[in-house]
């Protein structure tokens, strides 16, 4: 039996929320915004009347359900997943239930609200299920008290309670009003997993219906009565500053309404709210187009306030400044000099990566309407609880009385962690005194920064004469943050290992870019260790497996991030399932597996070549990410991650002269596209009862090492510098 | 500034806007129907995909001056009750992630499928391949296309 304490922090779990939920959206009512679960039609009425239980829930008269959502939604398919387990245990048929986006509220959902790291059904496994079984406890114990037994002779499943050696029966939305307020224990029995009717089904993104109709779901979309548009332009280098502009002949344009400088720099920011241009010209008025032709018209007087920074600028000085100073972060097992001093053979690798951009497909955006005592922010943000706590520093007001709402997000990728476009809204309607929407253009977006940090690492392994590897050398480098997780896999495997990772200032900012590190560490470790196979005459994945079993069985140093047998686990099951070692004539295989965020994902790419060119066919992945709760989802997700690695890896990069971004819309910056995609990607997962993770990111660091290595067989070429397609080493590649 | 008559899915509609005035932003400022999305404004996501005269357009790049006597079909007006075998189809493969691009990707692949309603895997790619999806649904995406030829 699984036993679940309800008392979190100073108040037990009924306590509800007073401000879930809202009309945020344009032309809101409760039957438009309310998207059934299930394409299925629910077999109940829309409700007359509705009863909170708890902050996630709310039972109609006719035994409908609310479930409230509470993390930010950016693909991730959360908001299908998240109330899939509240459901589970409130044990309630889906087709049945509602879901809305939740408001901030971390008491009442007792909760982080956030997204990223790939933590949110990490993070709320707990929660999420106690809200649903304290639901549960609640109606049964009004149910109890009604018929005058106790709770222990009754039993609830699919919306209904019954005696268990008697004849009644009633329905949850009968009974809902009556379990309002009631006190549940202080311990709740949970679910095991073998009686799981939902976790673990395939079942549909709840917008679904609405995304493929265009309803207004994302934060461009939203609108308010006498809602103002603004536009922002910010310096088009880093190192620059805005000092003054032709702010008349701009206010004098047809259709704005003003035109000014905003500052949004805050007292102790926090590494969220990173910034290079605090400071930004701001026009407002009431059509996009006209601020588009008024962004046109600007002139901008800039100031240096620090260097210009370029590409080979920042190549030179990770060259340079590679084992200078202090590492950040590191680790040393053994001797690694000694051993590779006595090994027979040696191999050392250089791999690379540039800067990239987020490009989520919407832009930047937010809502805001600051009042003299109030403030309310719309739209989308992977941090709520951030910015509502930023924007109160900004304004210098209590963070009591502002208010942050999420839209549907048209992407995250880590791009909407940081604040500072929540900010900008919000002093910009400080500023108009009136309710404004602040969109960014494209090449606004790609040139603001906040990037993917660009990369140098250099990997060394020696052998001995038995092919063993014994000594593992891994240091690298980055600006402004190093690449290398010490005590990620192969630490714990080799008795003499060492690990470093340094960093170099910029002026460019940068930020968490999906799988932030391990995109690139994956790639560059993956790839190596193909070529360590190859020089020891063994099959890639028996020398991982090999590795993995002296890390379970011995393992090297105190600790590791990695648990071995579920690495090995994945590998397993992707050996299995893309049988691999059959050779099919045309199809060039590459393999590679990686641990972050909390779960295993390995992968089997096929290429074959189109025209003589490479191109990825079909790509086998095995994932263990513990209990899995939406396998649709989850699914979709690891292909999305697998077609997101390979664009990257293949395509991206973000260059600088003279610090500007020289690349500021797709007319340049190249995105994986429709015709570069794999035409099929399996997903396989492995069964457990571990508590669940994530995935919004561990589907993407593999693919770039499997798409390396596969390009190897197929092109009989070593791919280390990412974008692999770029004119010096990958002219022959696809695209 | 100007007036201009439109009809934008089988409806009438007048607007007063800057002449050069992307037909994207008449749709989205004016008109409310915003499941038009902007991704970059120069024609190279597909986000913005609408069909003028049934042909797939970037709503981005054709000022509303251009359009007048011409039929628009947004997201919207594709069909009455979201029961368009593209739409459908894009639900039984659950494709979205994000969603953002979707619009454009639906008004693309319905606009091929009512020239081509069998194409080939090669015929799809050339159609869309101007549809940037930043989540990489592609793979859904394809099989969607090809379930919706079949419906």
């Amino acid at each position: 039996m699984t036993l679940i304490k309800t008392k979190v922090g100073r108040r037990s779990f009924i306590k509800t929320s007073a401000a879930t939920g809202g009309g945020i959206l344009i032309g809101f009512n409760w039957l438009v915004s309310c998207t059934p679960a299930t394409e299925e039609e629910p077999t109940v009425a829309i409700p007359n009347e509705w009863f909170d239980i708890n902050g996630y829930i709310k039972i109609g008269d006719t035994g409908m359900v609310t479930i409230y959502s509470p993390n930010p939604e950016i693909g991730q398919n959360v908001m299908t997943s998240m109330p899939m387990i509240v459901a589970e245990e409130l044990d309630v048929p889906w087709k049945n239930v509602v879901v809305e986006q939740g408001s901030l509220d971390e008491d009442a959902f007792k909760n982080p609200q956030f997204a990223g790291g790939s933590l949110s059904i990490k993070l709320s496994w707990d929660a999420l299920r106690m809200a649903g079984a304290a639901g549960k406890r609640m109606l049964m114990e009004a149910a109890a008290k009604e018929w005058g037994v106790a709770v222990t002779d009754l039993t609830a499943s699919e919306g209904v309670i019954s005696e268990i050696n008697g004849e009644r029966t009633i329905e949850y939305g009968q009974i809902a009003s009556k379990a309002v307020g009631i006190e549940v224990p202080e311990e709740l029995e949970l679910k095991e997993p073998k009686d799981y009717k939902l976790i673990g089904t395939r079942q549909k993104n709840v917008e679904g219906p609405k995304i493929v109709t265009g309803k207004p779901l994302f934060g461009l979309d939203y609108k308010r009565e006498g809602m103002l548009l603004a536009m922002i332009e910010h310096p088009p280098a880093f190192g620059l500053k805005v000092v003054d502009f032709n702010t008349e002949e701009i206010k004098a344009m047809t259709g704005v309404k003003d035109a000014f400088i905003i500052d949004t720099t805050i007292p102790e920011p926090g590494g969220l709210g990173i910034n290079a241009f605090p400071q930004l010209v701001a026009i407002v008025g009431e059509s996009t187009w006209q601020l588009m032709k008024a962004k046109k018209a600007l002139k901008v007087n800039y100031e240096s306030v620090s260097e210009a920074e370029n590409s080979e600028m920042h190549a030179a000085k990770m060259e340079a400044d590679f084992e200078k100073g202090q590492a950040a972060t590191s680790r040393l097992d053994g001797d690694p000099d000694a051993a590779f001093a006595s090994a027979t053979k040696v191999i050392e690798r250089t791999y690379t990566a540039p800067f990239m951009a987020h490009n989520t497909l919407e832009p930047m955006n937010f809502f805001a309407n600051v009042t003299a005592d109030k403030a309310e922010l719309v739209g989308p943000t992977q941090t709520p609880k951030l910015l509502e706590e930023s924007v109160a520093k900004l304004l210098d007001m209590p963070a009591e009385n502002i208010t942050v709402d999420m839209t549907r997000q048209g992407g995250g990728f880590g791009r909407r962690l940081y604040t500072h476009f929540g900010l900008e809204a919000a002093a910009i309607s400080k500023k108009m005194g009136a309710p404004i929407k602040m969109i960014y253009t494209r090449e606004d977006d790609m040139s603001q920064g906040t990037y993917r940090p660009t990369y140098r690492s250099v990997y060394k392994a020696g052998l001995d004469e038995n092919n063993n590897l014994i000594a593992f050398s891994v240091k690298g480098i980055g600006i402004p943050e190093g690449p290398v997780f010490p005590n990620r896999f192969p630490a714990g495997s080799v008795d003499n290992y060492v690990a470093e990772s340094r960093g170099i200032e910029t002026n460019i900012s940068t930020g968490a870019w999906r799988a932030p590190r391990s995109h690139f560490t994956a790639g560059a470790e993956q790839s190596f260790l193909d070529e360590v196979a190859e020089l020891a005459g063994k099959d890639p994945i028996d020398l991982r497996l090999e590795l993995f079993e002296r890390a379970m069985k011995n393992p090297v140093g105190e600790e590791h991030e990695y648990e071995a047998e579920r690495y090995a686990g994945v590998l397993k099951l992707v050996k299995e399932k893309s049988n691999w070692g059959t050779e099919t004539p045309g199809v060039f295989r590459g393999v590679a597996a990686y641990f972050c965020h909390n779960s295993y994902v390995a992968q089997v790419m096929d290429m074959v070549l189109v025209d003589g060119k490479p191109k990825v066919k079909k790509v086998y992945c095995a994932v263990d990410c513990g209990i899995l709760i939406n396998r649709e989802g989850a699914e979709n997700i690891i292909q999305g991650g697998v077609v997101d690695g390979i664009g990257h890896a293949m395509y991206s990069e973000l260059k600088f002269e003279d610090g500007t971004p020289t690349h500021k819309n797709f007319t340049t910056y190249q995105l994986v596209r429709f015709n570069q995609a794999p035409a099929e990607i399996e997903v396989h997962f492995v069964e457990n009862e571990i508590a669940p993770t994530g995935l919004g990111e561990p589907g993407l660091p593999p693919a770039v090492g499997a798409l390396a290595n596969a390009l190897y067989k197929a092109t009989g070429t070593r791919y280390y510098h990412s974008p692999f397609s770029t004119a010096d080493q990958g002219s022959n590649l696809i695209g | 500034m100007a007036i201009f008559n439109l009809t934008i899915n089988g409806e009438k509609r007048e607007v007063d806007v800057d002449p050069d005035t992307p037909i994207l932003w008449v749709l989205r400022d004016e008109l409310d129907l915003v499941g038009t999305k902007f991704g970059c404004g120069v024609a190279m996501c597909g986000a913005c995909t609408i069909h003028l005269d049934g042909a797939a357009t970037r709503s981005c790049q054709v000022p509303v001056s251009a359009i007048e006597g011409k039929k628009i079909t947004t997201i919207e007006g594709l069909s009455e009750k979201g029961d368009h075998p593209v739409q459908k189809a894009w639900l039984e493969h659950d494709v979205a992630q994000c969603g953002y691009c979707q619009a454009g990707q639906i008004m693309s692949a319905s606009a091929l499928l009512d020239s081509n309603p069998n194409p080939s895997d090669e015929e799809i790619e050339v159609a869309m391949t101007g549809n940037i999806c930043r989540c990489g649904t592609y793979v859904r995406i394809k099989d969607a296309i090809k379930t919706a030829s079949k419906l």
